[in-house]
Order: C-alpha cells, then sequence, then structure tokens
C-alpha cells in the first residue's frame, strides 16, 4: 500500500447551525488520483474546503505529509505544498492570464520549462497570454485555473469538479490533460460529479453520502460494478457513457 | 496527449474611454458658458487642484472598500489628524517657511507631508486593531463604530488643541499667483496638481506593476482565493488599510494648507464628498475615484461661478446623473 499523503480522520464540520461533515475518514495515497465521488451535497465540495482551511473542522484531525493541519490557516496550508482548484474556478478576471499564474507562483516568476509543459496542453493560454482572464471561455478559464495550481509543484492537488458545465469535447481534451498532470508524480484529489472522468482518471475512490464516507476501494472496481454503482450513486454507468 | 486549445478568436476587450473622456467635455462644455478664456483657465485649474487634494483623500477609502469590504466612516478622523500634523510640524520650521525661496519651504513641506502620512499610517493600524478587526464582515457595526471612531478622534483633537480655528499660513514661496496670460493661476494649488499626480502615478504603478498591486487587485476580486495560493490576506488588509490612512493624512495636510486652518471637523466635513467620489469612481476603482474627484471639483468650481444655488447640489447631482448612467460607477471593480 501506498504511503498516505492526506489522512482525514474523524472530520466534522459544522457551517453556521449546519453540521455538513459528520465523522469523514479517508486516506489520498502519494502519488496516485483520488476521486470523491457522491450526490449532490454529499459534502464533497466541504471536504475540499476543509482540507484547504476555508471551513475549520469542528471535530477530529487531517495531517498532510506528517503534520497536523486542521488547525492551520488557509495560506500555511497552501504554502505546505496543497493546491487548490474550486467549483467556481475563482480566476482573478481583472488581471491577465500571465498575471493570475505570476500571483500563483509563490517562489518568483514562473519556470519557463515547466509553463512549456503546461502550454502543451493548455496552448491557449499560451495564446490569451496578455488578455484580461475575464474575457476567456468557460473553458479557457477552467485552463487556467488549474493552471494556477500547477505552475510550481505541489504536493497535493485538490480539484473540484472541473468537468461542471464544459462542452463533450473540452471535457475528453482534460481528462487527458489530467491524466498527463498524474504522469507527472502528483498527487490529486478530485471532485468529480461525471462518472466517465471519474472512471478515466481516478485510481482509487472514496464515495460520499450525508457527510459521511461510505465506500471505498479501487475505482477500477467501482466501475465494473454496475449494481454497487446504483446503490451508491444511484447511477448507472451505461446511462453515463 | 490531447491538447486543449479552444483558441477561439476572444471577444475584443474593448478599452473604455469615455469616463477619461468626461472632465474634457465639462472643461469644453463649460467654456462658452463661462465666456472668459481667463476666468475658465483660473476655473479649470483650481478645480484640477481640488480634484487632487480630494482624490489623495478619497483614494485610500476606495482601496480600503474594494479590498477590505469595510464602510470606513472614520476615514475622516485620518485627514484631520493630518491636518493638525501639519500645525505641529510646521511650529518649529516657521524660518524655513517664511523663507522666500522654495527650496527652503519645500524642506519644510515634505518632511511634513512625510510625519503626517507616517503619522495617520500608524493611526491607521491601531484603528484597524481596536476597531475595525471585530467587524469585518457586518456593515451595520462598521457604519456605527467607525462613526464612534471619527467623533472620539475629533473630540481628543479638541481636547489637544482647543476648538478655535488654528490658523496655517503657506508657505512664502507658495502664496500669490503665476499670471498665465489673463488668467491667475495659484502658486500652491499647481503644487496640489502636482502632488496628486504623483500619488495617483503611484498608486497605478504599484497596482499594475507589481506583485503587491497584483495581490491588492486579487483580493478585491477574490480574498478567500488569494490566501488559498498562500498569501495572507489580513497582512494585506493592514498594509492598505495603513495606506489609506496615509493617504488621507497628506491629503488633509493638503487640505488644511489650502484652506490655511486647521480644524478638527476638517475630516468630517470631507466625508460626504470623498463617499460620493468612491461611489462615483466605482468602489474598489482607483482610475474612478481619479476622474471622479476632477469631475466632482470641476463642476463645483464651473457651477460655483456660473450659478452659485446650484452649487449646493452640484455633487449630489452629479452623483445621481453617473448611477443613472453607470448603476455600480464609472469602473466598477467589486461585485459587491
Amino acid at each position: 500500500m501506498t504511503e498516505a499523503l492526506l489522512t482525514l480522520s474523524g472530520v466534522h464540520t459544522h457551517i453556521g447551525r449546519y453540521h455538513i461533515l459528520h465523522g469523514v475518514d479517508f486516506d489520498v495515497p502519494r502519488g496516485r488520483t483520488t476521486m470523491l465521488l457522491g450526490r449532490n451535497g454529499a459534502g464533497k465540495t466541504t471536504t475540499l474546503r476543509t482540507i484547504m482551511g476555508l471551513w475549520p473542522a469542528s471535530q477530529g484531525s487531517i495531517h498532510f505529509d506528517g503534520a497536523r493541519i486542521d488547525k492551520a490557516a488557509t495560506p500555511d496550508i497552501a504554502t505546505s505544498g496543497v493546491a487548490y482548484v474550486p467549483e467556481t474556478m475563482a480566476i482573478f478576471s481583472d488581471l491577465t492570464v500571465k498575471e493570475n499564474l505570476v500571483l500563483a507562483a509563490r517562489a518568483g516568476a514562473p519556470d519557463e520549462r515547466r509553463l512549456e509543459w503546461m502550454f502543451g496542453f493548455f496552448p491557449a493560454l499560451r495564446k490569451f497570454w496578455l488578455s484580461r482572464a475575464g474575457t476567456l471561455s468557460g473553458g479557457q478559464k477552467q485552463m487556467l485555473s488549474i493552471a494556477r495550481a500547477i505552475v510550481e509543484e505541489r504536493k497535493l492537488l485538490l480539484i473540484d469538479e472541473p468537468t461542471k458545465g464544459l462542452a463533450p469535447a473540452i471535457v475528453s481534451a482534460l481528462i487527458e490533460c489530467l491524466k498527463e498532470i498524474a504522469r507527472s508524480g502528483a498527487t490529486i484529489l478530485l471532485v468529480e460529479q461525471n462518472f466517465r472522468v471519474a472512471q478515466d482518471v481516478g485510481d482509487l475512490v472514496h464515495v460520499m453520502d450525508s457527510g459521511r464516507i461510505v465506500h471505498s476501494g479501487a475505482m477500477a472496481d467501482l466501475a465494473a460494478d454496475d449494481s454497487l454503482q446504483k446503490r451508491l450513486l444511484g447511477l448507472s454507468l451505461d446511462s453515463h457513457q | 496527449m490531447s491538447a486543449i486549445d479552444t483558441g477561439a478568436a476572444l471577444p475584443q476587450q474593448k478599452t473604455d474611454y469615455i469616463p477619461v473622456l468626461l472632465p474634457i467635455a465639462l472643461a469644453l462644455l463649460a467654456f462658452p458658458l463661462v465666456g472668459s478664456f481667463s476666468t475658465w483657465t483660473t476655473l479649470t485649474l483650481a478645480g484640477l487642484a481640488m480634484g487632487m487634494m480630494i482624490f489623495a483623500m478619497a483614494s485610500g477609502l476606495t482601496l480600503v472598500f474594494g479590498l477590505m469590504d469595510v464602510m470606513n466612516f472614520g476615514h475622516g478622523a485620518f485627514v484631520a489628524v493630518g491636518a493638525y500634523v501639519a500645525v505641529v510640524a510646521f511650529a518649529p520650521m516657521g524660518a524655513l517657511m517664511q523663507s522666500p525661496s522654495l527650496a527652503a519651504n519645500l524642506m519644510a513641506l515634505i518632511p511634513a507631508m512625510l510625519l503626517a502620512m507616517i503619522v495617520t499610517g500608524v493611526a491607521g493600524y491601531v484603528f484597524e486593531r481596536l476597531l475595525v478587526r471585530p467587524v469585518y464582515g457586518q456593515h451595520l457595526k462598521q457604519i456605527l463604530i467607525t462613526m464612534g471612531g471619527l467623533i472620539v478622534i475629533e473630540q481628543l483633537l479638541y481636547a489637544t488643541f482647543g476648538p478655535q480655528l488654528n490658523p496655517l499660513p503657506l508657505p512664502a514661496a507658495l502664496r500669490g499667483s503665476i499670471p498665465l496670460g489673463a488668467a491667475a493661476i495659484e502658486k500652491y494649488r499647481l503644487l496640489a496638481v502636482v502632488v496628486g499626480l504623483i500619488v495617483f502615478l503611484a498608486l497605478q504603478f504599484t497596482l499594475t506593476r507589481t506583485k503587491l498591486g497584483l495581490l491588492i487587485r486579487a483580493g478585491v476580486e477574490n480574498g478567500e482565493m488569494v490566501e488559498a495560493l498562500g498569501y495572507r490576506i489580513r497582512r494585506l488588509f493592514i498594509g492598505v488599510f495603513m495606506a489609506g490612512s496615509a493617504l488621507a493624512g497628506l491629503g488633509g495636510l493638503m487640505w488644511a494648507l489650502y484652506r490655511e486652518q486647521a480644524h478638527a471637523s476638517i475630516g468630517g466635513e470631507m466625508m460626504v464628498t470623498t463617499f460620493i467620489v468612491i461611489i462615483i469612481g466605482g468602489l474598489g476603482s482607483v482610475g474612478g475615484c481619479f476622474i471622479g474627484s476632477i469631475l466632482l471639483a470641476l463642476l463645483a468650481n464651473y457651477a460655483g461661478f456660473l450659478a452659485p444655488k446650484v452649487a449646493l447640489i452640484s455633487n449630489i447631482a452629479l452623483m445621481v446623473a453617473v448611477l443613472l448612467w453607470r448603476p455600480r460607477g464609472l469602473y466598477p471593480v467589486t461585485s459587491r
């Protein structure tokens, strides 16, 4: 078993008076792509935001790369090596593509070789390097949002529904991009509603329901078990292909 | 590997020059109404100078609101503190101030400006820690507590310096006017234009050419994401609050010298004007604040000359007109 880079143990999260996470436990092994699946409202986004410190855990512990981070501030979690791509993309639309990436590169100017590597699968970013990010299309904004997370090497990428609202052709290409990022050795925790994407890029899977993990295992096993999919996710793989 | 190239041409990003042209259009419109070229020149330059001073006072407020979402009604307190720093700082420098040499005057004026900015910057730090920090995200409480802060600081100034007007004579070399054809341009107003332009250019340079500026602009748009990238937005908040307070202090010193007197109520009196300016400009927009300041000052000057009673409502009328045209101001930045 690969060593866990991230471990959540009994994590509870409250947002105001709402109790969203009810004791979430799972590991994210180093160098693998782990999917976090579940129906709408299961608590997937809350889990990512709790890991990132944006909504603090009220109970339980989160360990990342050997250090406990559940009480740490968001900037400290980010500088320890966690990159976050939110569901909303949250690009800075008033800034150019270049400026978005300059901000994301904390160590200084973005590394030229890494930029070239990124431009290999996100060529539109080179093309619109000096354009305001707010003028990009939805797909291009998603590219920029992911590029911001990988412009420097990070230990863990938290990516929240990157294919949401994108055209099928863009989704297919994005799957290849995520695979390329995974091949570079990145550890990814990916929230996804699109089962085809999950099946294509995921090594492992955790399924959430009502703020709890209800299934953990290999992605291939879940993809091969139609009845398990129906029970856990209320879907049939066939209907999503 | 498949590459995502959704490289269809982007919609052309149009630079919005219309707000920039507004002050020019206003000046040209006023010219035939004023009639005399010399009077028009005097009014226009006086308006520009007044606009620059208002900009210095308001620019910090727009940044604080844009980045921190804080309605700081105490901003005027730093204007008043800046004015009183001038009173204190100039007292031992009477010889330099009274010298007919511009260089000697500037040797008194520049350190006083820096001192005003330092004192108000530090005051801003204390204000943010004590009053603003406990009420982040609570607009009603922000308004109440910062108004309270303004009143407390005003009363402290009264208690320290007395209720009387404190005379603040202009440096000798900056008194009087420079003839420009048939028009006369007050020397101090020229200095105000220079200082205002320096502040504007420095702010623009910082915001557009430095990483700190990128962080501020990004923070105005999405502070949470700036934190998720590893930057401490709280520190940025404090820095911007201090800078905003320091600029208010500089504006207060310039405004007090313009009026040749300092009084604790000077800040409170300017609050309505500064709020109008940042609303006209678009909350959080330095460029909009700059244009709004000039527009407001030019309109006030022309209206004051052509129809003094109209001048009483010119600020509000301008705000209403701009907001009817562009409800989020000339250059909207934040979605708030």
